[in-house]
């Protein structure tokens, strides 16, 4: 394969040239690059333009960066530390392809993604980092359009992007643009969320229409697009989270056990980690998990099992029976979980095992997916 | 959806599988050819709510399952070379030849690419002149009008950078196969549903005159197949062996004879190969002499191929329903859909696939609610 | 074997030579191949195997095996026949009658 990796040092010059540092102006003004070009990963001046003109603005973190700092401070307030202090931290890296599909980008993805790792623990988000790999001849604009993306996600979530990293590689060496977003955030005290916390009885409740991201990805991409209404779900749950935590006794969760985004491999995949880790045995009643006609359309044509498909603005939890009518309550008052069902419960039957029932009284073992979703005939 | 939900009806097919388990006077053994059908009995848990009445042995009918791992291994020789895109539908990429598959091929630097249609990859050979666009063209006679029209719009459009490795399979010679064999437990036949829109139920006449043995043209969906069952039951039950339609929303005696004609042109009939299953005679297609020139086996000397098949694999039993996959000592131990020794667990529509993915041994179906 | 799916037809065109649709398969729609169904007409039901139209969903055929079906389980009910738990083997012919009677 090729491989062509530039680290920009060529951008340097040779010999360093005296300057008298009052006179001194931009000698390359960005607005002659309308592609991004080696010089901008070399961390001097083409580099420190591309983050003021280009990244800061659409982050909104002009103030909070303090450029010139190797690393942001995050204050955690007292209320939201209340006493002892357990931080959530979650990284991810995005590399979809194509950058822009119906409903977002991958900008939304790379905020909303790390934002949802850090709920599912219960945390509150506090500041996220963003660490970019650029190819060289990524237009400056595509990379404009995503930060402004990433701003707004960053808005919408109530978190900040306090710190960052850019690099570029040679052209043909990164599909246009990589994300890496690191995150962090503060875990109440007393909330105790894992997959290994489900318990038998537990209802298993899903916050809404699944297959939605797959499928609006898929529709765009070359070999296997096809016209369709379904948009990403791409949105940012830790609203709804400390929405369900706040709605159990006491305040803190006491009664979710378990919370998972269902990404990659979709709800299958998450309900047969937490059966795992936990386990305990999952019934899930397949009629219950709602599809939208278009999913399961695409689905239908292509071969493809809407339970294994990811989404990028459901969650998944594991609540135990008695709360759950006041969690489910809370999560319908919410806007990303109007749609919140029960569509399962944890059973003492084939501890480890997600068996999904049909309207017909027939059973199926689910398997984590193997890998990726791939079109058939057969 | 239309033409889906209203065959689904929970209530009616709970009605139809009572009124099958009342006909049968004893436990009859009936095969369904088709993968598709395959998985729509055991997802819908229907051979658990028909078990003492009906067995169901699952008959060689996916052809991705059954493409000859010389072909997989030549396929895989071709896609290896720099110059070489491979187009396959994604149900091939898994499958193990001797020694690897097309993810490991791609892994390597090889293009391999899926697509949904022929005609997608006919596309990228117009799109990329450069690359050598070659075709993996599997598929029983349903897919085979979709294959062969490929290649009659390559050259209608003189696209010469195309090419097709050709691999299919007839459904009514595996049938005779199966039916000829010694050690054969099949009573009653479910015939594949869509194969027949293309080549109409006519072809399955020589089968029942030669056999007698009931076939019955089935759907996909739950109530076709309880539907197709329920007419095979009562036909054995009275003793009778006839060819009966019970997807007429969809088939009819004659078939789509555009295609046929197009078929006739494009592709002869060939002796071929069944992987597990051994040599069935004028089984398959191949390009006729007409279009050879698209054939990607000659295109391109990959010379001499050594297959080797995995000594445990007992896909050729499976495929024939002389053993159900659960009764293979590999199965779900060294054979797993992550690390398959055969064909039959890969392909989604593979006989042990199914019941990996649908049955576990512990795991039983709930009793049926009467509606 | 064949996952073939109906779908409506949206949209007929025609593309260097060839018969195209644009086939609905409920919010999910897609461009298929018609050279072996060229008198497709928009509003039909087609059934799409890889990227092709294979046959025509036959409406009444469809209606005609619902009722049937539908009717099975009923049929004793409405004739005053043989009750549920009486004899099966009565209730085996006359389903058999019904059957031909719609053959």
């Amino acid at each position: 394969m090729r491989r062509h990796m530039a680290d920009g040092a060529g951008a340097e010059p040779a010999e360093p040239t005296p300057v008298d540092p009052a006179a001194w102006s931009c000698p390359v003004p960005l607005q002659d690059h309308d592609r991004v070009i080696l010089g901008h990963g070399g961390g001097g001046v083409l580099t420190a333009e591309l983050i003021e003109q280009v990244l800061l603005p659409a982050f909104g973190t002009v103030e909070a960066a303090a450029p010139g700092r190797d690393s942001a401070l995050v204050r955690l307030e007292r209320d939201v530390s209340d006493g002892a202090v357990t931080l959530a931290f979650s990284t991810d890296s995005y590399v979809v392809q194509p950058l822009f599909f119906p409903g977002g980008s991958i900008g939304d993805l790379a905020v909303n993604g790390t934002v949802n790792d850090l709920a599912m623990s219960g945390a509150v988000p506090l500041a996220l980092s963003c660490a970019l790999i650029l190819e060289e001849g990524l237009e400056v604009a595509v990379l404009r359009r995503v930060a402004e993306a990433m701003g707004r996600a960053a808005r919408a979530a109530g978190v900040t992007i306090v710190a960052g990293d850019t690099k570029v590689v040679g052209r043909g060496s990164a599909d246009g643009l990589y994300v890496t977003t690191s995150g962090i955030g503060a875990v109440a005290a007393g909330c105790q969320i894992g997959p290994e916390r489900a318990r038998v009885g537990d209802l298993v409740v899903c916050s809404g229409p699944v297959g939605e991201h797959g499928i609006a990805v898929m529709s765009v991409r070359e070999g296997i697009d096809f016209g369709t209404r379904v948009a990403s779900d791409t949105a940012p749950l830790s609203g709804l989270v400390q929405a369900m935590l706040r709605a159990c006794p006491g305040g803190r969760g006491e009664g979710i056990h378990a919370l998972r985004d269902p990404t990659r491999g979709g709800i299958a995949m998450v309900l047969c980690d937490i059966a795992e880790a936990s386990q305990v045995g999952v019934e899930l009643a397949e009629p219950a998990v709602p599809v939208p006609d278009a999913v399961r359309a695409a689905c239908g044509f292509l071969g493809l099992d809407a339970l294994e498909i990811a989404n990028e603005g459901k969650l998944v939890a594991f609540v135990a029976r008695e709360v759950a009518p006041a969690v489910l309550d809370a999560m319908r008052a919410h806007e990303h979980g109007r749609s919140s069902v029960v569509v399962g419960e944890v059973t003492g039957d084939h501890p480890g095992l997600v068996v999904a029932r049909t309207a017909l009284g027939g059973s199926r073992v689910l398997d984590r997916p193997l890998g990726e979703q791939l079109p058939r005939i057969c | 959806m239309r033409y889906l939900d209203e065959f689904a009806d929970p209530s009616v097919a709970l009605r139809l599988v009572e009124q099958i388990r009342e006909d049968a006077t004893r436990p009859w053994t009936v095969m369904e050819v088709c993968g598709g059908q395959t998985h729509s009995l055991v997802r819908n848990g229907i051979d658990q709510l028909l078990a003492g009445a009906v067995e169901f042995v699952h008959g060689p009918g996916c052809p991705v399952c059954v493409t000859p791992l010389e072909t997989i291994d030549r396929a895989l020789a071709i896609a290896s070379r720099p110059e070489v895109t491979l187009c396959s539908f994604g149900d091939m990429l898994r499958v193990p030849g001797s020694h690897a598959d097309l993810f490991a091929v791609r892994a390597r630097g090889g293009d391999v690419r899926v697509v949904y249609s022929p005609l997608d990859a006919l596309g990228v050979a117009e799109a990329e002149p450069e690359r050598e666009v070659v075709f993996f063209a599997v598929g029983f006679e349903t897919t085979a009008p979709a294959n062969a029209m490929a290649v009659v719009r390559a050259r209608e459009l003189g696209i010469k950078n195309f090419s097709m490795i050709v691999s299919h399979v007839l459904v009514p010679p595996a049938m005779a196969a199966v039916l000829s064999s010694p050690a054969r437990r099949v009573e009653g036949f479910l015939a594949a549903g869509h194969v027949c829109t293309v080549m109409g139920t006519r072809q399955y006449d020589s089968i029942v005159e030669q056999f007698h043995v009931p076939v019955v043209v089935a759907g996909f969906e739950a109530l076709d197949l309880l539907d197709a069952t329920s007419r095979v039951v009562a036909q054995l039950e009275a003793g009778e062996a006839r060819l009966e339609n019970a997807y007429t929303r969809a088939v009819g005696r004659a078939g789509n004879e555009r295609a046929q004609q197009v078929l006739d042109e494009v592709f002869e009939v060939c002796d071929r190969t069944w992987r597990g299953i051994g040599h069935i005679p004028a089984s398959g297609w191949r390009l006729s002499p007409r279009y050879r020139d698209y054939d990607a086996e000659l295109r391109f000397d990959v010379g001499d191929v050594r297959a080797e098949e995995a000594p445990d694999c007992r896909a050729g039993e499976v495929l024939q329903g002389l053993v159900n996959p659960d009764q293979c000592t590999s199965f779900g131990t060294t054979c797993t859909p992550r690390n398959p020794l055969g064909a039959t667990m890969v392909s989604s529509e593979g006989a042990c696939a199914a019941y990996y993915r649908y049955r576990r041994s512990g795991v039983a179906t709930s009793a049926p609610a009467h509606g | 074997m064949c996952l073939g799916l109906p779908g409506k037809v949206t949209e007929v065109f025609v593309d260097r030579g060839t018969t195209m649709a644009v086939v609905d398969f409920g919010g999910a729609s897609k461009q298929v191949c018609c050279a072996y169904l060229p008198e497709i007409v928009v509003g039909q039901y087609a059934l799409v195997h890889a990227g092709f139209a294979l046959t025509v969903l036959d409406e009444k055929a469809a209606l005609e095996t619902l009722e049937l079906l539908r009717a099975l389980g009923t049929v004793a009910d409405e004739i005053g026949g043989p009750e549920r738990t009486g004899d099966p083997s009565a209730r085996r012919g006359e389903r058999a009658k019904s059957r031909e009677e719609s053959a």
